[in-house]
């Protein structure tokens, strides 16, 4: 089974975008979004949920008043500055509490509570370009790593049932937990930068992140014609690292009228950037293997 | 005065916005870019070389010959970074929070403080700007506890020397972006008005209304999109601070690692009037109303 990861360091280079596009191209895949903190593809794919799950993973600290005598242990062990005491009452700041269970463990009352949390919900959809994976964390919610682990298994379980070969993953921007927990042990990568010291920078160090991981990589260069000088440093350093460059794409409105529209940009009829994005997605199938 | 630039989406404008809101700043200032683990704002405020600090966290080290196999370590941890294997107690310090749990309930103290690195801090000056920036070890999964360092470096440094504080925040509403925000006393929302920009804003805004702090939006590249983004500014009474216009030639500046108020005047005018916004919001109470749905 191949997996093929869309990422690319620097946010807004155009991930989704394209991953929308070749989930239009692309024949029997499972499609999934690994951005589960600000997930945009189900906006292009428009997905019919099939199922909703609850996302539960981690704990946190729940101080309960009867018991405590305001001894500020809790307080004084936490690293996490969550334990604050106001007029000798003692609570947890949820939005700090890292769920260590430290508190829990040194109270000598045993007076705070440690339940499960609630994170947020994930969905087996169906689309008109076949199933998908996805997920939306709460706002504010940890743990997402957990959940882009959760996303992968289910997505590997519904293409192993059904025989599917493909699984077409929409990835996080960064280089941190998300993008680490989609990484591990993925088929092959796909880098989109953008032709501007951020997007240079940022591919620099994703692209060194799926070294670390011995990902292979490819390069997707997207909005080339907005520094052509800057283009061409990057085409030198995907050579000189031995990262295929996949494709060069113009800087096209016609892709904001696709995300308008909620349409995969592939799916307007006949235009410039959509013959690239073919020709990308053949070039991505040869890379992947 | 501590103001936060934010985004859900990535890739909206936050280090721009950043960066020339620094330019036109016109009080002492430290810049600081919390978005460790893709740090941009150092490409285009371009500050003075310095030496790396390097940022650690606690991890336990074992002493196998005290450790008596009793499991308490291995039962407390919730990150699974200890674990017994065959007859001894195996460590994996990439898995650690460092909460401290393991080496404080060890009765044999067979674990003791360790440290992993998790990244490298730099402070300098960019002409008159203060500059602090942290850049994530590639590979380390962890960015909060490191924002939480960098964070602790600025609050020293205005506690010395009083000067405002503007964050680049890292893109998403999960946890890397709360602590960012979280000390803030405005928040700058930056976006598009692209479908994926409203549906990241909205987010974004819900994530943090709950913090209480005054919050203001930045829409970039408008003109592009649909006008949603308006609509939803006026429903949640959030202000619309500036507007910057979708120009190819601000694109090309940005490609070059240039400042866009240096672009045209109108552009420098449009971000002393946001300089000016954000000061008027920092002393305004923040909105009591906060969106369960």
């Amino acid at each position: 089974m191949r997996e093929i990861l869309i990422i690319s360091g620097k946010g807004g280079t155009g991930k989704t975008s394209l991953t929308a596009a070749f989930a239009h191209l692309a024949d029997n895949k499972i499609i999934c979004d690994l951005d589960v903190d600000t997930p945009d593809l189900h906006l292009l794919l428009q997905p019919r949920h099939e199922r909703v799950m609850e996302f539960h993973a981690g704990n946190e600290a729940q101080i309960e008043q009867d018991g405590c005598t305001g001894c500020g242990t809790c307080e004084e062990m936490c690293r996490f500055n969550a334990i604050s005491q106001r007029d000798g009452v003692y609570s947890v700041d949820t939005l700090r509490c890292e769920g260590c269970k430290v508190c829990v463990a040194f109270c000598p009352e045993q007076t705070i509570l440690f339940p499960e949390k609630y994170c947020g919900t994930w969905y087996r959809s169906s689309t008109r370009f076949g199933t998908m994976v996805h997920a939306q964390l709460f706002p504010g919610e940890e743990n997402s790593g957990r959940l882009v682990t959760l996303l992968r298994q289910e997505a590997r379980k519904i293409a192993l049932e059904n025989n599917i070969d493909l699984i077409l993953s929409d990835g996080a921007p960064g280089v941190g937990c998300p993008v680490i927990s989609s990484l591990s042990g993925a088929h092959c990568a796909v880098l989109v930068t953008e032709p501007t010291p951020s997007g240079r920078h940022d591919l620099e160090r994703v692209a060194t992140l799926c070294d670390h991981f011995r990902i292979r990589a490819g390069v997707i260069i997207n909005k080339a014609d907005i520094n052509p000088d800057e283009a061409r440093i990057i085409e030198q350093y995907c050579r000189e690292k031995d990262y295929p460059l996949l494709a060069q794409l113009p800087h096209d409105p016609v892709i904001t009228e696709a995300m308008v529209k909620a349409r995969a940009v592939t799916e307007l009829g006949e235009t410039e950037i959509g013959k690239s994005i073919r020709q990308a997605w053949k070039k991505i199938e040869q890379f992947a293997g | 005065m501590i103001i936060s630039v934010a985004s859900g989406k990535g890739g909206t404008g936050k280090t721009t916005v950043t960066a020339s809101l620094s330019a036109v700043w016109d009080a002492p200032l430290l810049a600081v870019d919390l978005d460790v683990e893709e740090p941009n704002l150092h490409l285009f405020l371009h500050p003075e070389p310095a030496p790396p600090i390097k940022a650690w966290m606690e991890v336990p080290e074992l002493n196998a010959d005290k450790c008596t196999l009793c499991r308490d370590c291995v039962e407390l941890c919730q990150f699974k970074a200890l674990s017994i294997m065959i007859s001894s107690l195996t460590l994996y310090p990439d898995m650690c929070h460092g909460c401290g749990g393991c080496i404080a309930i060890c009765e044999q103290h067979a674990l003791r403080p360790g440290k992993r690195e998790l990244g490298v801090m730099y402070q300098s000056r960019a002409g008159k700007i203060n500059f602090l920036m942290g850049t994530l070890r590639v590979g380390e999964a962890m960015s909060p506890p490191f924002i939480e360092q960098v964070k602790k470096r600025a609050l020293k440094t205005i506690r010395e020397t009083k000067q405002d504080v503007i964050v680049d925040a890292p893109p998403g509403v999960s946890c890397p972006a709360i602590a960012s925000v979280i000390d803030s006393d405005v928040i700058v929302l930056v976006t598009d008005a692209t479908p994926f920009g409203l549906y990241d804003f909205k987010l974004a805004w819900k994530s943090f209304s709950p913090l209480g702090k005054p919050m203001g939006a930045v829409i970039n590249r408008a003109g592009l999109g649909t006008r949603h983004i308006y609509d939803f500014c006026r429903e949640k009474n959030i202000p619309l601070l500036a507007e910057i216009p979708f120009d190819r030639s601000i694109a090309e500046a940005y490609s070059q690692g240039r400042i866009i108020t240096d672009v045209s005047g109108e552009l420098k005018a449009i971000f002393s009037s946001l300089r000016e916004k954000i000061r008027a919001l920092g002393s305004t109470t923040p909105p009591k109303e906060v969106d369960h749905a």
